[in-house]
């Protein structure tokens, strides 16, 4: 338990030295001005330092520990990432800056470009998008500006199938567009009939997670891809599950027109406690007109940043995307290569078929009708019915000092567990992890208040989250003195 | 064997002899061969730690904007950012956590979060706070997105003094959907024209969307345009920049409903456009309208306060198509740099921040109205932000002053060939506003 900053507040306290005014001063007029205090607190810096690494101390982190969280590719954060960003050049500058003034950061700009391309095998991008879910959006209203400059505006519905992660639906409402959901089959693929007979007249694009939601890769892309664009409509790629395919295969060559990148997983930034990431959107030439602003260029008097142009989708963020993760993202791969890349993707494989094949025997692993990608899908359902749910072994996996996976997603999987290790961890630690999974569902066929009380090393023990809606307490309460 | 991969060839050999399939190869069966890679990935060769910092220092030495003393803003300001937020920043804690699904072992980013919704709260006089948007910009587009699904009404009137970044921002957000924005102009004062706003917001509209200080740096009314928009049954949403409400009266003690900005100029380094993060506060009764992740205080099994994320039925993981926003990963670490920045600041500190942005920039406006034929384009009370002409193109002046050493205010060729928008930080010192103005002033003389 941590005090909150405003508990430890002394009026006259400060924790930064700043220089003393030089000028004259300017009448502040009084009906202008605050009437009041804004209730900041007053601390020093030493109280500030201590408050708040005692807080980090109650985090889990991938510098501490296993984080197998599916979808999410909680991979290790090259620490070099952080020098090379925070270099004064780079972090000094102001975003509306003459383009002869920014001649480097444009340089890594256009060549991460150029990379994410090579590597989507993809012609256009934008670095602009913030998130994932934004790059989605930026992807769908490119697909929507084509359309409409070809006299299609009427196409209005975007397939996706039942196991879409939720940002895909919410991101089709922002574009006005209506969702349609397409079954999964038997083994959690595309049900490529019910595609074929959703697909038509009114589709604007497919929205399609390559390898899917379940760690499965959709072998029947070519065919998927092909039913769209039969259908008028184009194809879009989620890229969260990018790890997979690093130097194995590329949306571009899979029939899809547009995929996003979620630099702060694949290209190894650090999540941040849930941000900021980038939504890197790469896609084909033909839609490159629609592009938001803050593309970069290359002419003969050096980069050139561009502003959105007549056909443009306008801009998704006031600036050029979230710059300092671009940074990161190029480092990365200037520093594997395209053999690492490779090799990134060929262990994260190796890493979740050695897990599923170990946990198998303990865990039902539904859809398994042979090698998973990057991560899979394990199910609770059987334990569930004896009373331990899945939220409780996740519960009891943080008393074992692992995170826990992905938990109840992909709905379209009870109980659902879903486990991404990363090419990153060793196999000590895979194993490690393993064990505590094997023992969770032996203390919960013999102790299960054990996994139903978890969890109990934490810094708190389970948190009441009803009560948190029903009490509802959002701010600290205000107290003037 | 690259070095973030410690399974090398015994580990794998092991592995794949567990899971039955001997090579490698052999994973790869669901991908079909059409689509697979044939080759390698045309990429440049692995660079070492060692090259790859003096590739980055060549790039840095190409940024001669870093040089520069700043004179310019337009929504982002080269503040002074205390040595102790990175610290905290680039703990492993803080800085490698995923985000905080898990309550029981994420309390560091949660409780950091509640506390930051507490300031964020104080500062914009709202009752609530979410966990943070993207950016200003974004953050304004959700917010008019928000007031059309509380008031039911697809029209929003937007005040043409508001960043035009941001009115882009808000058509891309706004124009796909079934949405009609209408701007406000703004008058010869530069301040919107309220008579306009009434007469645009008949037959009703969600929100009325102002920006304060404005575009322009100069101070709306934000009382006058709440009782307007209230009386046509909308909304409010003002987008504020922080630190003005340093030293000016929060808008939502002024009747906003939803306040929403920029939060770089607390702590966040310019990094040529991010970075950034985006605030938004509320008054109660729209929280269910709001987007984003929310954190709220509860109690553990044993009793003890504890933090969650809560009201997440509104969130696209549970609401899917129809959550109040597509938005998942957010700008964490750059409210956490926020909340460290107004902790090391505090009461005292952040208000004597916003104090010298006013005196400095009144002072840099003196100075400069001493020139000959240089005058104020409005004749308004500003804050920390203002537009002159000068009798000069001002594109060709910013091109002359970085040639000296200055990166000039933002020419504003809307406003006139002259217009120039200034600002000055709590950085700037007397010698170097006095430096510049001399040197405006000798180009001045010369051009002329």
């Amino acid at each position: 338990m941590e005090k909150t900053i405003f508990q430890y507040s002394s009026p006259g306290r400060i924790g930064v030295a700043l220089p003393a005014l030089d000028v004259p001063e300017t009448v502040i007029p009084d009906q202008l001005g605050r009437n009041e205090p804004i209730g900041l607190p007053e601390v020093t810096e030493g109280q500030a330092m201590r408050h708040f690494v005692r807080l980090s101390t109650m985090n889990f982190n991938i510098e501490q520990g296993f984080y197998p969280l599916g979808s999410c590719t909680m991979k290790y954060n090259p620490r070099l990432h952080e020098f090379l960003a925070r270099i004064e050049g780079l972090a000094a500058v102001h975003p509306l800056s003459s383009d002869s003034s920014v001649q480097g950061t444009l340089e890594i700009m256009h060549k991460l470009g150029e990379f994410l391309c090579e590597i989507t095998g993809f012609e256009a991008v934008t670095l602009q998008p913030a998130a994932g879910a934004q790059g989605e959006f930026a992807g769908l209203l490119l697909i929507r500006k084509w359309q409409q400059e070809r006299g299609e505006g009427h196409r209005n519905e975007v397939l996706m199938p039942d196991s879409a992660h939720g940002t895909n639906p919410a991101t089709s409402t922002l574009a006005g567009l209506k969702v349609v959901s397409v079954k999964s089959d038997e083994h959690g693929r595309v049900d490529v009939e019910d595609l074929r007979s959703k697909a038509g007249e009114k589709t604007c694009a497919f929205m399609l997670t390559n390898p899917n939601t379940l760690g499965i890769f959709e072998s029947n892309i070519e065919e998927i891809t092909g039913i769209i664009h039969d259908a008028g409509g184009l194809n879009y790629m989620d890229g969260a599950n990018m790890n997979a395919l690093l130097g194995i295969a590329r949306p571009g060559d899979m029939g899809f027109d547009v995929c996003h990148l979620n630099l702060h997983k694949t290209f190894s930034s650090p999540h941040g406690g849930g941000g900021p990431g980038s939504g890197t959107v790469c896609c084909r030439d033909t839609l490159r007109p629609f592009l938001p602003a803050s593309t970069v260029v290359k002419t003969e008097d050096g980069y050139m940043l561009r502003d959105r142009t007549g056909k443009s989708m306008g801009r998704l963020l006031a600036f050029h995307g979230n710059v300092g993760v671009l940074y990161r993202a190029y480092a990365y791969i200037r520093t594997l290569g395209s053999k690492g890349l490779r090799e990134v993707s060929e262990v994260a494989l190796i890493n979740a078929n050695y897990m599923k094949t170990r946990l198998k025997p303990y865990y039902e692993v539904p859809n398994d009708d042979g090698p998973c990608m990057h991560e899979f899908v394990a199910s609770g359902a059987e334990m569930a019915k004896k009373g331990v749910k899945t939220l409780d072994i996740a519960k009891r996996l943080l008393d074992y000092g692992f995170h826990a996976p992905t938990i109840y997603f992909p709905q379209i999987v009870k109980e659902a567990l879903m486990i991404e290790p990363t090419e990153t961890e060793s196999l000590e630690s895979i194993d490690a992890f393993v064990d505590a999974m094997i023992a969770i569902a032996e203390e919960a066929e013999e102790k299960p208040h054990l996994v139903t009380d978890a969890p109990v090393n934490t810094p708190v023990l389970r948190l009441d989250e009803v009560k948190a809606v029903k009490d509802l307490c959002l701010v600290e309460p205000v107290e003037y003195e | 064997m690259s070095i973030f991969v410690p399974n090398g060839k015994t580990q794998r050999e092991r592995m794949l002899e567990v899971i039955g399939v001997g090579r490698f190869e052999n994973l790869l069966t669901p991908v079909p061969e059409s689509v697979r890679l044939k080759g390698e990935l045309d990429l440049p060769s692995p660079a070492s730690e060692l090259e790859l910092q003096k590739e980055f220092k060549g790039f840095a030495a190409r940024n001669s904007s870093a040089d520069l003393v700043c004179f310019r803003g337009a929504g982002v300001y080269d503040h002074y950012i205390p040595a102790a937020i990175d610290n905290i920043l680039t703990r492993s804690e803080f800085f490698t956590a995923y985000t905080p699904y898990q309550a029981e072992v994420s309390q560091g980013t949660l409780q950091s979060i509640f506390e930051y919704q507490t300031m964020i709260s104080r500062l914009t006089g709202c009752e609530a706070a979410n966990a943070c948007m993207y950016d200003g910009a974004s953050a304004v587009a959700e917010a008019a997105l928000m007031a059309i699904r509380s008031k039911r009404k697809n029209r929003v009137l937007v005040s043409g003094a508001v960043s035009p970044r941001t009115i882009d921002v808000i058509h891309t957000y706004l124009d796909s959907g079934d949405f009609e924005i209408n701007e406000v102009p703004f008058g010869t004062d530069g301040l919107i024209d309220l008579e306009a706003a009434d007469k645009l917001a008949e037959g009703g509209v969600a929100a009325l969307v102002l920006q304060y200080p404005n575009y322009f740096g100069s101070i709306e009314d934000v009382q006058a345009a709440a009782d307007l928009i209230h009386k046509h049954n909308g909304l409010l949403v003002v987008a504020a920049d922080p630190v003005a409400l340093g030293v000016l009266e929060a808008p939502g003690k002024l009747g906003a409903d939803v306040v929403v900005g920029e939060g770089q100029p607390m702590g966040v380094a310019m990094s040529y456009g991010g970075p950034y993060v985006g605030f938004m506060a509320t008054k109660s009764a729209f929280l269910r309208k709001m987007p984003g992740r929310i954190v709220g205080r509860t109690e553990d099994r044993a009793g003890n306060t504890g933090y969650v994320l809560t009201l997440q039925t509104r969130e696209q993981h549970i609401k899917r198509a129809k959550a109040t926003s597509n938005i998942c990963s957010n700008q964490a670490l750059m409210a956490l740099a926020n909340v460290i920045y107004l902790t090391l600041a505090g009461e005292t500190g952040f208000t004597e921040v916003a104090k010298q942005c006013w005196h400095k920039s009144h002072y840099l406006n003196k100075r400069l109205l001493e020139i000959d034929d240089v005058a104020d384009v409005f004749d308004v009370p500003f804050c920390r932000e203002f537009v002159v002409n000068l009798p000069v193109s001002a594109e060709t002046a910013v091109t002359a002053m970085a040639e000296v050493g200055y990166l000039a205010g933002l020419p504003l060729p809307g406003l006139g060939e002259g217009a120039m928008m200034l600002t000055v930080t709590e950085k700037r010192t007397r010698e170097e506003i006095d430096g510049f103005v001399e040197a405006l002033h000798q180009y001045i003389k010369g051009a002329r």
